[in-house]
């Protein structure tokens, strides 16, 4: 724990709510404990029971599943659904900051372009994936042009690849990025700027010594809000990647389906949890340092 | 060596942005380590002036020269002008300690290394910031005082041939602001810098200025020394703008005969009054004139001196300002003036004059500024 979280713990239980202020945050209190805490401690309940014959559990009491976790074949699962998750997360950064420089810059323009960029909400997230299984397929959109244009002469293999399932979630979570890093980019006092151009920055100087460091806040915000959901999605990978590119969350929704252990996807869901936890602590951080700034 | 010009002259610049004209055509020059105020309302253009002369903004197609040591400079950076600049929210890097805000330019600008430290603490000490208690602290954790200071010694440590200066006291409490005032206009002397200064507060100007540019609607309405633009108000809104001015208008009558002679200046209502001879004024014409509250006097009916102008009227309101006493007078209707009296203490010796009294207020004729017509 962060020094800085420790205080905050500390002074959050220094000061005690008064009975009113208990009145209004009970229904939401009321709503965490039955829908979120209680599953929760049922899931970690059932990491450490046997498993039931048809599924479900049975009692005891037994760390196998994790143990079973620990197997190479299991790790290589975690392994690339890290590395596929951390890759959305780079990429997203990569094409979402310039856009959101872009529209942190464009003056009156900078309304119609967020509305752009939240677009997509509108439309659920399975028939985008859905649309992208169109464009990618042998028969799809972008082997079509290719060939047209002789590019190539046979259809490519795009569906089914850890690049297409790469670019479901890169599509998915694009906005999640571009936000905050938004939010951070538009709040930056301009005056700022021309003080750094005063004293002798050039636009590179002015962007690496003033703007970067100033939209660190978005950036992690919107790194975090890309990388936690990347993690654990289990759509864009069974749609867009088959059989063969399972992630974590594939290999969970397995365990409580066809293979029907139910102890063994609770432990690797729970697995999933400590690497967001560790995550979320690493996020913290930097906000305290800017706090702290 | 060549003969030094003024370090700063725009010559007939302008700016536009869009359909408005933030500055029309203003011509000025600035000498060496002078201190030099734009002063003048909001929106007037004196920002709008000073970034042309940074370099953040460049004049129109067109739009005149801005130059600096005599050099054409309108489309150069800011970087590229060796000026200094101290914006008025500070603009100091949150993200940097004192130190390294202050380092900023020396590092941008190549300073070798080992030299940085002791540029930055004689910076610092120049501000009156001690190092040792404020290097390392954030913006956030200094006052508004110390932010200026801060910001000051990061514009100051690089040295620069001119010093622009927008509003930078506006945020800071009046007691420190007067304070900066004096440090400023010691800094001034003392590196005998140039200092380019905006303020909309006339105070301010008036205090430090070597000079005033008056600026308004774009324009420079009027530029001299402290006492020229208070004391000699070319326009009605010079003379409003800076200090309180008196206005009064009428017609010119006959002229007294003799070298000298005064213009007799008939207002609308009552009885008319004597200002000096200027070559403007033709009989027929009309005169306005602008008199300084100070320059006022109150008698009793019948007891003014003799060769004084002269207006009746009703005591309105008397107004205790400490220093001075101001006594605000209705001449009739519409016309109103304030008269200044030296506070010689009320409780001791207070001023005869009650709120609804008949009272005369007088003036010697050439305690008065005639005004141009706009």
């Amino acid at each position: 724990m962060t020094a800085g979280l420790r205080r905050r713990l500390l002074a959050s239980f220094a000061r005690r709510p008064s009975a009113g202020s208990w009145a209004l945050v009970s229904p939401a209190l009321l709503w965490l404990l039955l829908f979120f805490a209680v599953p929760l401690a049922l899931l970690l309940g059932y990491s450490l029971m046997h498993r039931g014959t048809y599924g479900g559990v049975s009692p005891g009491f037994t760390l196998e599943h994790y143990r079973r976790f620990v197997d190479p074949l299991y790790l290589a699962v975690a392994g690339r659904t890290l590395g596929i998750a951390l890759a959305t997360t780079a990429l997203c950064l990569l094409l979402g900051y310039p856009v959101a420089y872009g529209i942190a810059r464009a003056g009156r323009w900078r309304n119609a372009l967020l509305f752009l960029v939240i677009l997509p909400f509108w439309t659920s997230f399975l028939v985008r994936t859905y649309a992208m299984i169109i464009l990618l397929r042998e028969s799809g959109v972008f082997n079509a042009v290719l060939q047209g244009l002789g590019v190539i002469s046979a259809p490519l293999d795009l569906l089914y690849t850890p690049g297409a399932v790469l670019a479901g979630l890169v599509y998915g979570f694009l906005p999640f990025m571009i936000l905050p890093i938004y939010a951070s980019l538009e709040r930056l006092d301009l005056s700022l700027l021309d003080a750094a151009e005063a004293l002798g920055a050039r636009p590179a100087a002015r962007f690496r010594r003033v703007t970067l460091p100033l939209s660190l806040p978005g950036v992690a915000a919107g790194s975090l809000l890309v990388f936690i959901p990347a993690l654990g999605s289990f759509l864009t990978p069974d749609l867009l990647g088959g059989a063969k590119t399972m992630m974590l969350g594939n290999l969970v929704q397995n365990q409580f389906g066809p293979a029907r252990n139910w102890p063994f996807g609770a432990a690797i869901s729970f697995a999933l949890m400590g690497v967001v936890f560790v995550a979320l602590l690493a996020w913290l951080r930097v906000r305290d340092r800017e706090a702290a700034a | 060596m060549t003969e030094p010009g003024p370090i700063v002259e725009f010559r007939r610049v302008s700016k536009s942005f869009g359909d408005t004209r933030a500055v029309d055509a203003v011509s000025f020059a600035v000498h060496r380590g002078e201190f030099f105020s734009l002063l003048g309302p909001s929106g007037c253009g004196k920002t709008t002036t000073l970034r042309l002369l940074a370099g953040f903004e460049a004049p129109d197609p067109d739009g005149g020269e801005v130059r600096i040591e005599g050099e054409v400079v309108n489309f150069r950076r800011p970087y590229e002008r060796r000026i200094g600049m101290v914006f008025q929210n500070y603009a100091l890097f949150p993200h940097l300690s004192v130190e390294r805000n202050v380092a900023f330019g020396l590092e941008e600008h190549r300073v070798p290394r080992t030299e940085i430290p002791g540029r930055v603490e004689r910076a610092l000490r120049l501000v009156r910031l001690a190092p040792a208690t404020f290097a390392r602290r954030k913006p956030h954790q200094l006052s508004g005082g110390q932010r200026q200071r801060v910001a000051l010694a990061r514009a100051l440590v690089l040295e620069p041939a001119i010093l622009l200066l927008d509003e930078p006291l506006g945020a800071i409490d009046l007691k420190l602001r007067k304070e900066m005032q004096l440090e400023l206009k010691a800094l001034n002397r003392e590196l005998g810098m140039t200092f380019v200064y905006v303020t909309h507060d006339q105070e301010e100007a008036l205090a430090m200025s070597d000079r005033i540019a008056v600026m308004s609607e774009a324009r420079i309405a009027q530029l001299g020394t402290p006492a020229e633009v208070y004391e000699n108000p070319r326009t009605e809104f010079v003379a409003g703008f800076i200090g309180e001015a008196n206005l009064l208008e009428g017609t010119a009558g006959k002229r007294e005969s003799g070298e000298g002679g005064c213009w007799g200046v008939a207002p609308r209502d009552g009885p008319s009054f004597l200002v000096p001879h200027h070559p403007a004024i033709s009989e027929g014409a009309t005169v306005r004139i602008a008199v300084r509250p100070e320059w006022l006097d109150l008698f009793a009916p019948g007891s003014v001196p003799p060769g004084e102008n002269a207006l009746p009227g009703t005591v309105l309101d008397v107004v205790y300002l400490g220093e001075t006493m101001h006594v605000v007078v209705a001449l009739d209707e519409l016309r109103r003036v304030r008269v200044a009296l030296r506070n010689e203490g009320q409780l001791v010796n207070p001023l005869p004059w009650r709120r609804g009294g008949a009272v005369m207020v007088a003036w010697r004729p050439e305690d008065c500024q005639l005004l141009e017509l706009e």
